[in-house]
């Protein structure tokens, strides 16, 4: 038989009063300290946009911005970001339409299922801020915490390459 | 077809906005009213029994709502047929929560629901199980001694066991010029699409269900719900408008979506059942095989003698059979040839398609074996190929309905450089990496099941199409879009293409890379019908310029029906719905394959592949640095999404030649590396430059559209060209997949 480690009674568990700034807009929730970002951001603010793919840090689906950098959000919990500022994939488009990442994936047909798509979109708009990468073997490698089931890996990169070189990656 | 203005054009998915902004809602991401949260209990222990379950402690934690197992569950259906389903082997179906009885290592044993996820998660560690544990075999290598044919069923019509022997092939073998006898062992795989198996049911009351699932069959889960839990088929509505992957795995039901469905109606709620990342290794795989191969030549290369035989695991429950050595002989004429496909049964969930199942385990033995017999033989690989090529199907004794594979070898062969390649292993290097270049055939089927579309236009003159497939990322929406456009002379805009709803008419599942040719041509045959509808309509209308106008004499064309001779003369199709008191007219009809034409054929889409690799003389690491696959699949329906299938499968090839396994432990009994950090799948650093490229091939007898499916073919010849590009780079033939670096020093 399986043993686990002692958790806290859930009776014991409070909920904490948690600010986050989602996608330019201030959320307040009562949240438990067990809940991850991810959840958090799925199951109690309803933007399933950002995927679970594994709940271990392993397939990059669930990757947010988090004050301004690419973050995995099932390996934080969200009581752990308080105050922080997060994009998600639906905060990416602007008023004008689509950011211009959004369309280079559409153009480039850098997805298939869509599945993982949000994550990659949020780990490449992470990437071109970073300002690392400047080859495409870096940038293959820089994205490489991102999986893709279906194969679309050719046209992710060639999205990803457009907008860099393209300069449109503010 | 009326007009071609959309067939044929690179055009980029229609859901492709809902997939880059987030608004795409996948099975597990409706939020509904009260939702129950379900998190599913697996077994630790292989095979035995359940002795105790103790639920006290976690049913004392507030928030836990209930906890289902074998005790307490709802009365169920006890007949093996209720639980079938279109994908079942012959054998007797899983039934989850059946008994005490585990019968593999991750079985569920049971579900726990409660108020939120966490909470059923944390009161899944509070249950106490008792195990009596019984031996249990789960090694392919080492109980081959239980290897037996397996039992037929339905499933066998789709997977034909392999053809009878020719000629007598032992003593032809015997005493061939020219011989290669090798085994080959291939490893679990599992699909491990990125989203999570998951399904939301909405309970509705009344004996009335939504079920919002990952499935490639909607009408599939729906008929298999219906039966299990006796509801009536049309009260039970199964969504699956987004599929996030699925490549083999959502081809039968999941055990999710049944313990979501039985704790919907037992505790008359809204409930979600998500799986885990472990678990997704507890359902189905592309089973291990060991395929043992004999190929013989004259001195002149030509074949004369092909044997293969296959050993591949199956569960103690079904018989699962995938062809395998059924394709040697579909490409390479022999005299005598001898081929098997048996099974061993063991202690594990019963294997199941995924993404070219057989095909792609087999083509890797074959086409090694056809380039070792080339090395022997000193000539050039695709030489070879082409020496031994045929326009006929072997196997059958029947002509194809068409090939262009030699086309395929030709364009891809030059397209890659092949004729840079110097002959000898270890020949090629650069820098400290040896080179490699290797090439390998593909063959997959090019089926068409039966599929029924209702296709009507609306009082705004606009075409809607309803069909109950799933489009799984293949762009099966944008495909049938244009296929639908250009039969009614319409803009894509105008035509409304609803799926993925077991509601609409019947679909297969979206399997066998067949449902462009299924509802693709269901659209066509119903678009022929309401072509007609539509002019005699029209003919009625007063003073109608139409009413002696035969179907030939008219045509179709930016939202008009227009005399040919008189172009000028219209009538929009709008105004013939308005004469119609503004009721659609609409129409029914099913596409089915020409069984009787096609008696005389054999059915498939081939492919070529070169690959170039690269290996460290040190360290043995392995880089795929370039890949190009030409494929002849009949018309392309939509370029740009047909490539990105051929793209994709690529990628699995170079997964399956070098990444992926699922390792058992057979001490254990289960998976050791059920997780995405230690099951490798390839990132994006691991793609090199790969390249596709579309035969010209045209098929007017396989089907109104000419069509052969994309989704499998460009995974078939790939492993075995990495393999082959490997051995060129190193003058080392590894007998297995993946092939790993360690293999190489």
């Amino acid at each position: 038989m399986e043993t686990y480690p002692p958790h806290p009674h859930p009776q014991e568990m409070e909920t904490h009063l948690v600010t986050l700034k989602i996608n330019g807009e201030h959320h307040s929730i009562n949240i438990r300290p067990w809940v991850s970002l991810l959840d958090c951001l799925r199951d109690h603010l309803d933007l399933t946009g950002t995927k679970k793919g594994c709940d271990h840090g392993q397939c990059g689906a669930c990757t947010v911005i988090c004050d301004g950098k690419r973050i995995l959000s099932c390996l934080s919990l969200a009581v752990m970001k308080d105050g922080a500022e997060i994009t998600t994939v639906e905060g990416i488009a602007t008023e004008n339409g689509l950011h211009p990442l959004q369309q280079a994936f559409i153009d480039h047909d850098a997805f298939q299922c869509g599945y993982c798509t949000p994550g990659q979109l949020c780990s490449a708009l992470g990437l071109l801020s970073e300002g690392r990468a400047s080859s495409r073997e870096e940038v293959k490698e820089l994205m490489s915490g991102n999986l893709c089931r279906c194969g679309a890996n050719v046209g992710i990169i060639d999205a990803i390459m457009q907008v860099k070189d393209g300069g449109s990656d503010e | 077809m009326n007009t071609d203005k959309n067939v044929g054009r690179p055009i980029s998915r229609l859901e492709g906005r809902e997939k880059v902004t987030g608004a795409a809602r996948y099975a597990a991401e409706y939020p509904l009213e009260g939702l129950l949260h379900g998190y599913v209990v697996s077994s630790p222990i292989t095979k035995g029994k359940i002795v105790e379950i103790d639920t006290t402690e976690a049913m004392a934690i507030p928030g836990v709502v209930d906890i289902l197992s074998h005790l307490n569950r709802p009365k169920l259906a006890w007949f093996d047929l209720q639980y079938t389903d279109m994908d079942a082997p012959p054998g007797t179906v899983f039934k989850p929560l059946y008994d005490e009885n585990i019968l593999y290592n991750g079985q569920p044993v049971a579900l726990v629901v409660a108020r939120d996820f966490e909470t059923a998660r944390y009161a899944s560690t509070r249950i106490v199980f008792r195990y009596q544990q019984e031996p249990h075999q789960t090694c392919l290598e080492k109980h081959l001694d239980k290897a037996r044919a397996p039992k037929k069923g339905l499933a066998t019509a789709l997977k034909p066991p392999p053809p009878p022997p020719t000629g007598d092939f032992e003593n032809a073998f015997e005493n061939a010029a020219v011989k290669v006898s090798a085994t080959y062992h291939h490893g679990t795989e599992h699909h491990n699409p990125i989203e999570l198996f998951a399904t939301t049911t909405l309970f509705e009351g009344d004996g009335k269900l939504t079920i919002y699932d990952k499935t490639q069959g909607t009408i599939n889960n729906q008929l298999f719900i219906a039966n299990v839990f006796g509801l009536h088929y049309k009260d039970v509505r199964v969504l699956a408008p987004f599929v996030g992957g699925a490549f083999g795995s959502g081809l039968r039901p999941q055990y999710q979506l049944f313990l979501c469905v039985m704790a919907a109606l037992h505790l008359k709620s809204n409930v979600r059942v998500v799986l885990d990342r472990k678990q997704m290794f507890s359902f189905s795989h592309r089973p291990p095989a060991i395929q043992q191969m004999r190929f013989a030549t004259d001195i002149n290369g030509r074949l004369t003698a092909l044997g293969h035989s296959t050993f591949a695991e199956t569960s103690n429950f079904e018989d699962y059979t995938e062809p395998t050595s059924n394709w040697s002989h579909k490409l390479y004429p022999a005299p005598n040839t001898l081929f098997e496909h048996q099974v061993v049964p063991l202690d594990v969930y019963t294997p199941m398609d995924m993404r070219a199942p057989g095909g792609s385990t087999a083509l890797h033995a074959i086409e090694c074996t056809i380039d070792e017999l080339a090395y022997q033989l000193k000539i050039d690989p695709l030489e070879l190929r082409l020496l031994n090529y045929s326009d006929a199907d072997p196997s059958a004794g029947k002509p194809y309905t068409s090939k262009a594979l030699r086309e395929c070898y030709l364009e891809a062969a030059a397209k890659f450089g092949w004729d840079k390649r110097s002959a000898e292993p270890r020949s090629m290097q650069r820098g400290n990496k040896l080179v490699g270049y290797g090439m390998a055939t593909g063959i997959w089927d090019a089926f068409q099941f039966p599929s029924r579309v209702q296709i009507m236009i609306n009082s705004e003159g606009k075409m809607v199409v309803d069909n109950a497939t799933t489009d799984i990322g293949t762009g099966t929406l944008t495909v049938m879009t244009q296929i639908a456009a250009d039969e009614l002379g319409l803009e894509m805009a105008d035509v409304e293409f609803r799926y993925g709803d077991s509601k609409k008419p019947f679909s297969m599942f979206q399997g066998g890379s067949a449902i462009t040719s299924s509802t693709g041509v269901a659209i066509v045959v119903a678009a022929r019908s309401l072509r007609k509808k539509l002019l005699k309509k029209a003919a009625e209308m007063n003073d109608s310029p139409f009413r002696k106008a035969k179907e030939e004499e008219v045509v179709f064309s930016s939202g008009h029906i227009h005399l040919k001779n008189d172009p000028a003369i219209k009538i929009s199709l709008k105004d013939i719905v308005a004469f119609n008191k503004g009721a659609a007219i609409k129409t029914t009809k099913m596409g089915r394959p020409h069984m009787l034409k096609l008696r005389k054929y054999s059915l498939a889409t081939h492919s070529a592949s070169f690959v170039e690799v690269e290996v460290d003389r040190d360290l043995g690491t392995i880089t795929l640095t370039r890949a190009v696959t030409a494929v002849a699949a009949g018309k392309i329906i939509n370029p740009k999404t047909a490539k990105s299938q051929i793209l994709g499968s690529m990628v699995w090839g170079i997964s399956k030649a070098l990444h992926e396994e699922s390792i058992m432990d057979p001490q254990l009994g289960k998976y050791i590396n059920a997780n995405l950090g230690e099951y490798h799948i390839p990132v994006h650093a691991d793609i090199g430059e790969l390249e596709v490229i579309f035969a010209d091939e045209k098929d007017s007898l396989i089907n109104e559209l000419g069509t052969k499916g994309v989704g499998e073919i460009g995974l078939v010849g790939m492993p075995a060209a990495i393999s082959n590009a490997i051995y060129h780079a190193t003058g080392k033939r590894i007998y297995k997949l993946p092939i790993h670096f360690d293999e190489l020093i």
